[in-house]
């Protein structure tokens, strides 16, 4: 073992230049499949956090709507029946709907330009109920009818609101443009819904300003998009799903990662970035192969006159996976480094997300494409015959 | 002088078109501790693939090769290159050196690959590069070194494990004849020195002087072992010392 690490890091480190500049290859890859994977977790953490931060252990749905969240539609009068089926801990209600921050003074009258406003995700909950997030600055929301209302952690980044600052929302009903005026109560940590900021608003107040495009039932009953339950026995998810659906008509009843899979393009986009990425790693395999193999072919008479001396192949197997790694892992290294310097200084609206899980996934897939990229210049290393130290190899 | 190499009715046989060849037919000689033996012929005569099987790179057809009284026909591959470790040193025509390891590196090789890299086997592995006169050059890599210099740092790695047969294949083909008798010379002398048996392949016939005998091959088996000092006209022209047939001149032989 110690003749084989020796050989593979004297090689290395005599023709380091050529050595490091594959490294740098390497790298390269590792940027871009680390890019890619932040960019996978970003989007759609963009499109689930909230769902996925959810203080719910299920969420209902109008049966028709096949678990789009913009088609459901529940009257308010389900809330009760639902709270009351046994098992059920609580449940809130939960409305979906978008507004954009007025980032800077103006009056009513003025006209506002695209760059005047930020996207949110305008989000109605009642106060004290599943689907309240928790805040980390500031109060939680106080009464059903408030302005004072809560801002997930991207739109404070963003718009630079802090506690007590009053903003205004720009709301479209029909053909026509309202501005109301909102106070932050209280700052929560990130919870992003359709790839934008989130302002909590309770669930009169939503009802007011929300676009006019929200149905209202024949009765003038209020309704929201789906109802967030909490269960006493949180491990009895399923159960609870069948029995919720048993009891009560015309829903459905799904968990928070069922949810949020089931957004619209969600899937779609991730199988996209992951087949981007599975590419990007076929690719780094192969590089890695070409390179090791043009290398084997070049040190054929080498590794010949090797095994006529006595070199086993063993030896000379490890020695090459020793180079195949070293040059891996050093890739990946310098590629992690030169990831974590430009996403620092990527703009925060840019939707990438360097999350542990997934990155060291990422990395793992790279530590595995270089032996296997290489496993073919092994293979044909170990196929050269010592007699070609005496020009009678095959 | 104790006996180092035994080869008895050796034949090796190719697979050629639909038919066979016999590239060494019925070779048999012997060598002792402390001898050195040029094997020539011309091209095609089998000498290499004699080499190759005396190195234990190739199995006999038949017949048998035996060094320190070990078969080496019997035995598996990994027992082969073991076998090559430890009792065989090698010199070859090109390619002898590990080109990103220092010619000390080269040599000290061998020490690594038997597991006696220790401070004394170190010691010889050094002392054996400056015999060589290479002193000055023990950590140059060999690309920084001439072709003459390869050859003496190869010569080095083949000796430094004392292994029992040191072969030598064409060690002066890529040198100038100064050179060439430098390499060859010093051959010798180490072999004889350190009590190694040696055999050189070799083209150049101003070699053979320095060969305590001189096997010739031609058409795969052996033509005729000779001395150095016996006449060596018909090495460099062998079909012209050949006997013709007496039928083919036309007699009958006396019976």
């Amino acid at each position: 073992m110690s003749t084989a690490i020796h050989l593979a890091f004297s090689e290395v480190w005599r023709n380091r230049g050529r050595f490091l500049l594959f490294s740098l290859v390497v790298a390269m890859i590792t940027l871009l499949v680390l890019f890619i994977a932040a960019l996978g977790e970003g989007l759609g953490s963009g499109n689930r956090e909230y769902l996925q931060k959810l203080n719910a252990d299920l969420l209902v749905y109008q049966d028709t709507a096949q678990l789009n969240i913009a088609s459901s539609s529940l009257e308010r009068s389900l809330l009760r029946t639902v709270a009351g089926v046994e098992g059920v801990a609580d449940a809130g209600p939960i409305g979906f709907s978008s507004a954009s921050i007025v980032l800077r003074e103006v009056s009513d009258a003025e006209p506002l330009a695209e760059t005047d406003l930020y996207d949110v995700s305008l989000i109605g909950v009642e106060p004290g109920k599943p689907g309240e997030p928790p805040v980390v600055a500031g109060e939680q929301l106080q009464r059903r009818s408030d302005s004072a209302v809560i801002i997930d952690g991207t739109v404070a980044s963003v718009t630079g609101l802090q506690v007590g600052d009053a903003f205004k929302v720009r709301s479209i009903l029909g053909s026509r443009e309202e501005r109301y005026d909102l106070v932050v109560g209280g700052i929560t940590a990130s919870r992003k819904y359709g790839l934008r900021g989130s302002v909590f608003v309770p669930y009169l107040e939503w009802d007011r300003i929300m676009p006019r495009a929200m149905v209202v039932s024949e009765q003038g009953e209020l309704s929201c998009n789906i109802i967030a339950v909490q269960l006493q026995d949180p491990s009895r998810i399923e159960a609870m799903q069948n029995l919720l659906t048993e009891r009560i008509v015309r829903i459905d009843a799904v968990d928070r990662t069922t949810a949020y899979e089931n957004t619209p393009g969600y899937r779609e986009q991730q199988s996209t970035l992951m087949t981007q990425n599975g590419f990007a790693l076929i690719i780094g395999a192969l590089v890695i192969g070409g390179f090791f193999q043009i290398q084997t072919l070049q040190k054929v008479p080498q590794i010949g006159m090797l095994k006529a001396i006595g070199t086993s192949n063993g030896i000379v197997a490890v020695a090459a996976m020793v180079q195949i790694l070293l040059t891996t892992v050093t890739g990946i290294a310098i590629g992690a480094l030169v990831t974590v310097g430009v996403a620092s200084v990527f703009p925060a609206n840019v939707p990438i997300i360097f999350e542990l899980r997934s990155g060291a996934m990422a990395v793992g897939a790279l530590l595995l494409m270089g032996p296997i990229g290489g496993l073919a210049a092994i293979r044909y290393s170990l196929r050269v015959e010592p007699l070609t130290a005496l020009g009678l190899g095959p | 002088m104790t006996q180092a190499l035994e080869v008895k009715s050796v034949v090796k046989t190719y697979k050629s078109g639909a038919g066979t060849v016999n590239a060494v037919d019925g070779v048999s000689f012997d060598l002792r501790r402390g001898e050195f033996v040029a094997l020539v012929g011309p091209s095609g005569s089998g000498k290499t693939t004699m080499l190759a099987m005396l190195a234990a790179l190739l199995r006999p057809t038949s017949g048998s090769v035996s060094i320190d009284g070990q078969e080496l026909g019997s035995m598996s591959q990994r027992e082969r290159a073991a076998f090559r470790r430890r009792k065989i040193g090698f010199t070859f025509q090109d390619n002898n050196l590990v080109s990103y390891l220092t010619a000390l590196e080269n040599v000290e090789l061998m020490l690594r690959l038997n597991g006696e890299f220790d401070a004394k086997n170190r010691k010889r592995a050094r002392e054996l590069l400056v015999i060589l006169g290479l002193e000055e050059r023990l950590n140059v890599l060999p690309r920084q070194l001439s072709g003459g210099q390869q050859q003496r740092v190869a010569i080095a790695r083949s000796l430094v494990n004392q292994p029992t047969l040191v072969l030598a294949d064409e060690p002066t083909a890529s040198l100038d004849s100064e050179r060439a008798v430098q390499v060859v010379e010093t051959l010798a002398e180490l072999v004889h020195e350190q009590n190694r048996a040696g055999i050189m392949v070799t083209h150049d016939l101003r070699m053979v002087k320095y060969a305590d005998r001189i096997i010739q091959m031609l058409d795969g088996h052996v033509e005729r072992i000779i001395s150095p000092d016996d006449d060596l006209t018909c090495l460099a022209d062998p079909d012209a010392c050949r006997m013709v047939p007496m039928d083919v001149l036309g007699l009958e032989s006396a019976t």
